[in-house]
């Protein structure tokens, strides 16, 4: 059976009609059509699908629709702002952290909570941060190195 | 296989007495479900065999760190992040912090309740160990009433709990006066991060000079359950940890570990290897005070 679900996406009211416990993962892609999550493990260990769910990392594979009803949800569609691409995105492209591009929406937002918690993070914190989510195709350096530009570039 | 969701039902009772109301009135039909971190999982590959579910994630009043003189009381809803950021536990209870922080990643431990840690019931979840070797009690809740009981009677075997169907794990309560206890966690998994315990053990033990006034043990994936290691604490009491005497006490625990370790052979281990494992574990907080 289905219920009436309503939360704030990147900053837009929405609103779905969906069955409780339907995956938050599986709603933003596939009612939203907000397909720049990703689904890698789909049992919370790669953070492909990390999103923020009033401002905290959450791996959305993992979060029932219901519990976000009422909530504030960014994505990485909501991470840059008017074309602009995000100082975190910017850096990633910079660096090379970014190859085949299934982990980089997840690791971007990691990247996000840990810069709010952490504005100048050493690399201990990077890579505690970063921990639940898996890449595999640059080997974690490039990434930590995007981290450590993005960083320096918004806290200098 | 993916599960079809549209069989499952959840829903979000307003109050913890309106999900306790709704456990008592047909016990054992409803699963509760917090944090998503293991039920979600279970859904995710098509295995969660519980189709009727209430989410007792957003109920404030099982969300709570409390501290009084003699304890330290916390909710079962409250989040290992909530733990990692309470100056409280930080500093009277660092075997707890530790445990919280390697339980998965920040992502679950955003969303992973230490109540869900509890009840999950897994012979290898992180925080029991500490909360066992603090001697935590355990305060139950359903719409008759609470009952209390030490954390260490909870576990009846593998996956096995003292909770009725009725029944909610409400809060978990933890002495606090352990400033004269050494302290001692080490978990050894496949990996640094959120990996799952081969073996852990968690060690508090007051010392008198050179003898053991006090020593407590919580081990994970020593046996079919969280356990304290009971018999091993019993061998240890009054023994001395001097140069003269230091290698008698660590073959003595080393032999009355073996008599309560009852470890398996699974996929991330073998007995034989976890037996070993916890016994140098031992050996190294004695060697270590």
């Amino acid at each position: 059976m289905n219920t009436p679900i309503q939360f704030t996406v990147n900053g837009n009211r929405q609103s779905v009609d969906v069955p409780p416990m339907k995956r938050l993962l599986d709603v933003l892609r596939e009612d939203l059509h907000l397909t720049g999550t990703k689904e890698g493990c789909g049992e919370g260990e790669c953070g492909a699908c990390a999103v923020l769910l009033n401002g905290e990392l959450v791996n959305s594979c993992l979060v029932p629709a219901l519990q976000a009803h009422g909530s504030r949800l960014c994505t990485i569609e909501g991470v840059s702002t008017e074309g602009q691409l995000h100082p975190i995105q910017q850096c990633f492209l910079e660096r090379g952290g970014a190859q085949c591009g299934i982990c980089t929406p997840g690791m971007i937002l990691a990247t996000h909570h840990l810069l709010d918690k952490y504005p100048n993070p050493t690399l201990e914190q990077i890579q505690e941060g970063l921990a639940g989510n898996l890449c595999r195709c640059t080997g974690y350096m490039r990434i930590f190195e995007s981290v450590q530009q993005a960083a320096n570039t918004i806290s200098p | 296989m993916r599960s079809d969701v549209s069989l499952y039902d959840l829903s979000a009772p307003p109050s913890l007495d309106a999900a306790l109301a709704i456990l008592a009135k047909e016990p054992g039909k409803y699963t509760p479900i917090a944090g998503g971190t293991e039920l979600m999982v279970a859904l995710g590959v098509g295995r969660l065999v519980q189709h009727s579910l209430i989410s007792i994630q957003h109920l404030r009043e099982l969300r709570f760190i409390r501290v009084d003189d003699k304890a330290i009381h916390i909710g079962a809803g409250t989040t290992f992040t909530d733990i990692r950021r309470s100056q409280a536990i930080a500093e009277d209870l660092p075997l707890l912090i530790q445990s919280a922080s390697w339980t998965g990643s920040i992502a679950n431990q955003n969303r992973g309740t230490l109540g869900g840690n509890i009840c999950n019931a897994s012979p290898a979840a992180d925080t029991p160990p500490a909360l066992l070797a603090y001697g935590a009690t355990v305060r139950l809740i359903s719409a008759s009433g609470t009952r209390t009981m030490p954390y260490s009677d909870f576990h009846l075997g593998y996956k096995k709990t003292v909770l009725r169907p009725d029944e909610l794990l409400h809060s978990i309560s933890v002495p606090r006066d352990f400033s004269d206890y050494r302290q001692y966690i080490r978990k050894v998994g496949t990996r640094n991060a959120q990996s799952i315990s081969k073996i852990a053990l968690a060690a508090i033990a007051k010392l008198e000079g050179d003898t053991i006034a006090d020593i407590r043990l919580g081990a994970a994936s020593l046996t079919d359950r969280p356990v304290r290691c009971s018999a091993t604490e019993a061998a240890l009491q009054r023994q001395r940890i001097d140069g003269a005497n230091l290698d008698a006490t660590v073959r003595a625990a080393r032999a009355a570990l073996a008599t309560e370790a009852k470890p398996i052979d699974d996929i991330r281990s073998t007995a034989k290897y976890r037996a070993a494992v916890a016994a140098n574990l031992l050996e190294e907080f004695l060697r270590s005070l």
